[in-house]
């Protein structure tokens, strides 16, 4: 079973004095998947990535890569590679000699080296950019050197921090549908972190959502959109409507919950299980799962006024306010351009099915308050 | 009839401009002119001189030939020059692993403490620094009586006036000029760079040679090039710490103009001292194959 996967961390710790930057992480990431770290900045992403690549030691914990513990084995021992945030292409040395260094420190003879790296560079669709200097490339270009000077190598993991963030918007979508099907043709394992929730979506196959030194959720992209097991995901992954209510009234297959501002929410009793009367929770809805003026669900239901029209397209959205208690919502409008006259001042009404709001419940732990996971 | 205001007040723009920029360079101009071209022209001309009797003078290239003729001269000229060289490369040798952990190793306070430290002998003058190294050098200096207190003399040991201090001398004195360049240099090395190349199999020797000493090449350049003149022209350190014997061109060059009021044959020396320090200067550019603008800008 132990080969199956390519890494294996076991209750990985890492402490930098009274900080936990990774606390006790365990994740199995199997052979040629693509597996996305995503958290915001300073959630122990990139200290996780750093131990895996052998940059840092674990507190505590084992790292194994293909069945084998490498704790203790220095970076240039391991069979990772990484492609850092900022490329790192050696700006002393040519493509070639960048995408060659590795192997030239293998040992492995001058034929054999020009042979594999003109088929790597040609991998990358940069056949005949061997003699060019770093300078001279492109964005785009650096980036699949970057790529191909680790591919070259044959590692059995691939590890890329962030290296999309320094493009631009244009770009990095391109890139994005290029780092997934380079993946797919290689069937190298990825191990990708990132912050940027649409990159993480859209390449892996599988996601885990990062925060403060711990994993919230590990799934698939779709199962951590439409069904997440805490507030967090709720909120990090994708676009929410967010309040907070008390949980009141059973009814027969929906829970009402109480919005302070004298609102109220229904939401799905067998979405929801374990909710009890007078628990607080967070309440999150999706602006696509809201219908306006619409015919189908209608256990909510609201009358807003459009405050302001987003059009970005087909990802355009309308901000409103709910005219009863006054919360602002955001409400994706349908892609068939069929609410395009909707101006700023309309009265809409707002409905979706309680199966579409989630709750989480608010626990208070140590002063601090945390999200708990109910599902 | 309009048109030519506008062109008057161009001109008379530009014309501004160029005054303004003359003025500026003006210091610069006159600093060249007067205290590098000039005392080299005059240099030249009374190198090429020879005093046939008083106030009498006929061009001549004797102080030249005299130069190449005696050996004395011609010893110490390649000596200078190959002391100075090995200085050079003892105090690259020894300075950048101290550049690279202070650029590197270190962070936040502890680098400038670090930097301030290879800084503070300098805000003493040369002459007091070199007469430190003496107390602790001579006959019956400190490290002279430890060792007698230690039991390890049986008698005084003399270590002032032989190569090796004066070495020692040279090398101390221009650590700091060293330091600094490659101290700069390497603060702008990426430290994902060493890292990649650690994690694409490296280690500490390949990533040395491969990366950091082709990125500090230009700080390395420009280190060597100023302690290599500093060490050439040195006057005091070699004087002090070798003695009568420590034969640096500089002390034939002060022998000639003060002691044998030989202004010619002087003259003629510094000239060689500057033909010398190019030319190893340009040849030392061309083995590390670097430009010079490259290691200045």
């Amino acid at each position: 079973m132990a080969d199956q996967f390519d890494l294996e961390c076991r209750d990985v710790v890492k402490n930098f004095d009274a900080f936990t930057a990774v606390d006790t992480i365990s994740l199995t990431i199997p052979k040629g998947s693509f597996f996305s770290i995503l958290g915001p900045s300073g959630c122990g992403k990139t200290t996780l990535l750093r131990m895996l690549a052998g940059f840092q030691a674990p507190s505590s914990g084992d790292i194994l890569i293909k069945g084998s513990s490498v704790l203790g084995v220095p970076p240039n021992r391991r069979p990772v590679n990484m492609v850092f945030q900022h490329l790192a292409l050696f700006p002393m040395m040519n493509v070639a000699e960048n995408v060659a260094y590795g192997l030239k420190r293998r040992g492995v003879d001058r034929a054999t080296i020009e042979h594999k790296v003109n088929d790597t560079l040609a991998r990358v669709g940069l056949p005949d950019s061997g003699p060019k200097q770093i300078n001279q490339l492109s964005g785009g270009q650096k980036q699949r050197i970057a790529i191909a000077r680790c591919l070259v190598l044959e590692p059995a993991v691939l590890l890329l921090d962030e290296p999309l963030g320094a493009l631009d918007l244009k770009l990095r979508e391109h890139m994005k549908v290029e780092l997934k099907q380079l993946q797919n043709e290689i069937g190298t394992t990825f191990v990708y972190i990132t912050h940027d929730q649409s990159e993480a979506l859209v390449m892996s196959d599988q996601v885990a959502v990062m925060n403060a030194g711990r994993f919230e959720q590990v799934g698939a992209p779709q199962d951590l959109y439409y069904n997440p097991q805490t507030a967090f995901v709720a909120g990090f992954v994708g676009e929410s409507n967010r309040w907070q209510g008390i949980v009141g009234a059973m009814q027969e297959d929906n829970i009402a919950i109480n919005l302070p501002t004298g609102g109220m929410v229904l939401a799905s009793r067998s979405v929801h299980p374990d909710l009890a009367e007078g628990q607080s929770v967070d309440v999150f809805v999706r602006p696509e799962a809201i219908a306006i003026d619409g015919q189908g669900k209608t256990d909510n239901g609201i009358q807003a006024k459009v405050e302001n029209v987003l059009f970005n397209g087909a990802a355009s959205s309308v901000q409103v306010r709910d005219a009863q208690t006054g919360h602002e919502m955001t409400v994706a409008l349908p892609q068939t351009g069929a609410f395009a006259n909707l101006r700023a001042g309309d009265v809409v009404n707002l409905t979706w099915g309680a199966d579409q709001t989630r709750c989480f419940v608010r626990t208070v732990k140590q002063g601090v308050t945390t999200q708990g996971a109910v599902a | 009839m309009t048109n030519p205001a506008p062109v008057t007040k161009g001109g008379k723009t530009s014309g501004t401009i160029r005054f303004g920029a003359v003025l500026l360079a003006m210091p610069l101009v006159l600093w060249l002119f007067l205290l590098v071209i000039l005392p080299h022209i005059d240099l030249l001309l009374v190198s090429l001189h020879e005093r046939i009797s008083y106030g009498k003078y006929e061009f001549s290239l004797i102080n030249y030939i005299e130069f190449f003729v005696e050996p004395l001269y011609w010893n110490t000229y390649v000596r200078t020059a190959v002391m100075s060289i090995m200085a050079t490369v003892l105090t690259l040798v020894i300075g950048f692993p101290v550049s690279y952990y202070i650029a590197k190793m270190m962070r936040g306070k502890g680098k400038s403490i670090l930097f301030l430290l290879c800084l503070i002998p300098f805000w003493v003058s040369e002459l007091v620094r070199t007469f430190g190294w003496m107390i602790l050098l001579r006959e019956s200096g400190v490290i002279s009586n430890f060792l007698q207190w230690a039991g390890i003399a049986d008698g005084p040991v003399e270590m002032l006036y032989n190569d090796a201090t004066i070495m020692v001398g040279l090398v101390y004195t221009s650590m700091l000029f060293m330091v600094v360049p490659l101290v700069s240099v390497l603060d702008s090395l990426d430290d994902s760079l060493i890292e990649a190349g650690y994690d694409l199999g490296g280690n500490a020797f390949t990533v040395t040679r491969d990366i950091v000493i082709p990125h500090a090449m230009p700080g390395i350049a420009s280190g060597c090039i100023v302690v290599f003149m500093l060490t050439l022209g040195n006057y005091l350190t070699p004087n002090l710490l070798g003695g009568k014997d420590s034969l640096w061109f500089t002390e034939q060059i002060y022998t000639q103009f003060i002691t044998r009021f030989n202004w010619e044959s002087g003259s003629a020396f510094g000239f060689l001292l500057l033909v010398l320090s190019s030319l190893i200067v340009w040849f030392g550019l061309k083995i590390s194959r670097q430009t010079l603008s490259e290691t200045v800008g």
